[in-house]
């Protein structure tokens, strides 16, 4: 485990001093024949040990803006360039949307996926993968199959099988929006507790507003329709941060209507630009 | 739990009496005449008949060389549908070159082909395994091209995502997803091959169980003729119980809950 924590607490509160993990400078993406603009110039510097949340209306391009750079989709134009700043680290991780876990391994394969498919050996595999299992409560059920679990079971195995991967980048794609409130609030303080032990650097994709504010540090509001960056703000909060207390605090509050006073012309915007396409 | 096993002991009890309140009807009604007792003998005489072909070794003689022809024409056909398949399956190109051809040959009643196959292969064994094996390649072959090409696509996704290889992608993705339909291609292999058995071997050949039913027909035995049929049945239910066991055993993963 002495590859965790590469970033002293110090450096975290400095952003600034932390090196670039991720540059994105006018970025785009049209596909193919239809020349359908999904994302439209987008310039980002993401920081190392970041939690980065983009936050948009459906069809904004978000999702497609973290394919790009999980390496699932190319980047039409501009450039995009995720920083490897330590090689032994695969360069990223991506938890899915909705059910991604193998149906036809169990628990403990499903975690240990990426790290086998890198060739490490078997002893290092189980020790990380028990390691990460018992930390989210799930090393008891490793011998179950993905459709014994609850949906939040599932949840968590796939943030661990990314986890367990020990990558320089986190990449989440709206991992929790197939769950129910009280699942999401207990998986939000799971993914805190162990993103604030190994901090690091984390692009999420969310379209609830409080979401982004109860995890991130740094918020994107992207516009739909093209995709552009519309405002970008930071989260103020302290870390560690306690779910239940957050929501209490005023700031809180502010911060999500504020947020919501931008996003909601978009939301609108991309609302009525769908039905004018039917 | 225990409610719900108690009615599946019930189901198949009940599952059990229907055959055998109709068998006893048959019985009974051949006995007082009500049916023609020359075509439908009673149950009991057929038990007699059954016997006495154990007896004297007839059964067993006939019954193994249809079981060494099923058996040696569904791996004959089966295995290379399997491969086909699922090249098929992962490469594009090559199902475009393939499909046509399948969709074309597919229809054609594998029946309809003995003759040919009995022109090429002779009278032989082989002409009666390469029939079982037309029957099995299809099913096979189908099943597997459709269980590799329809995986969910955020499996590769995952699978790419992971940096995993070609071979792992086909060992840890392709294989295991298709597993299910190439399955349920067996069991219908299955089925068509002892129906192709019977027939070729109604046809051409000098034993088997088609064959001992085809005689029956020709020297009117006609107990012997259900024993044969009976013979059929359970061979079909048998394989559909082991095959069943084999996809509890290499799909685990289905259906547990």
């Amino acid at each position: 485990m002495a590859v965790v924590n590469m970033i002293s607490p110090q450096q975290k509160t400095l952003p600034a001093k932390a090196p670039v993990q991720i540059s994105l400078k006018g970025v785009r993406k049209y596909f193919g024949s239809s020349g359908f603009v999904a994302v439209d110039g987008i310039d980002l510097e993401i920081p190392q040990g970041q939690f980065f949340v983009i936050v948009g209306p459906s069809g904004c391009g978000k999702t497609t803006l973290l394919r790009m750079l999980a390496g699932l989709e190319s980047v039409s134009e501009g450039e995009m360039k995720i920083n490897r700043l330590n090689p032994n680290h695969p360069e990223n991780s991506m938890v899915f949307q909705g059910d991604s876990l193998f149906p036809w391994m169990t628990v403990y394969d499903n975690a240990s996926y990426g790290l086998r498919m890198r060739g490490v050996p078997e002893k290092e595999v189980s020790e990380q993968v028990q390691h990460w299992l018992e930390r989210i409560g799930l090393w008891r059920f490793r011998d179950r199959y993905p459709n014994q679990l609850s949906g939040g079971m599932r949840q968590r195995v796939s943030i661990v099988r990314a986890f367990a991967n020990d990558p320089e980048v986190l990449l989440m794609d709206e991992p929790f929006s197939a769950l129910d409130e009280q699942n999401k609030m207990v998986l939000h303080e799971e993914l805190l507790r162990i993103w604030e032990a190994t901090k690091k650097t984390v692009v999420f994709i969310t379209h609830s507003v409080d979401e982004a504010v109860t995890l991130g540090d740094r918020i994107m509001i992207m516009t739909a329709n093209p995709g552009r960056e519309k405002a970008i703000i930071d989260v103020p909060f302290e870390r560690p941060r306690n779910v239940l207390e957050l929501r209490h605090n005023p700031a809180y509050g502010d911060l999500v209507f504020h947020i919501w006073e931008q996003l909601r012309d978009e939301v609108q915007r991309a609302r009525m630009s769908a039905e004018g396409g039917k | 739990m225990a409610a719900k096993s108690s009615l599946k002991v019930a189901e198949r009890f009940i599952g059990f009496l229907t055959p055998l309140i109709l068998l006893g009807l048959w019985e009974g009604a051949a006995r007082l005449g009500m049916i023609d007792a020359r075509f439908f003998p009673p149950p009991s005489s057929i038990i007699h008949q059954f016997g006495v072909l154990v007896a004297n070794g007839e059964l067993a003689d006939n019954l193994l060389a249809s079981l060494r022809r099923l058996f040696l024409g569904m791996l004959l056909g089966g295995v290379p549908a399997l491969f086909l398949g699922l090249a098929m399956g992962i490469s594009r190109p090559l199902r475009a070159a393939i499909d046509p051809l399948i969709s074309a040959t597919y229809p054609v009643p594998k029946s309809a082909i003995l003759p040919l196959v009995l022109l090429i292969f002779g009278l032989g064994e082989l002409s009666k395994v390469v029939m079982v094996a037309l029957g099995a390649f299809y099913p096979i072959l189908i099943n597997t091209v459709m269980g590799v090409a329809n995986i969910d696509k955020i499996y590769l996704d995952v699978g790419h995502n992971f940096r995993a290889s070609r071979w792992q992608v086909f060992r840890t993705i392709a294989l295991p997803g298709a597993l299910p339909s190439i399955m349920a291609g067996i069991k219908l292999a299955m089925g068509m091959g002892l129906i192709l058995i019977a027939i070729s071997e109604m046809v051409a050949a000098p034993n088997g169980i088609g064959y001992m039913i085809w005689n029956a027909w020709q020297v009117l035995t006609v107990d012997t003729m259900y024993v044969g049929l009976l013979v059929i049945a359970l061979l079909g239910f048998i394989f559909s119980t082991i095959l069943d066991e084999v996809e509890r055993w290499l799909i685990p993963w289905k259906g547990k809950s």
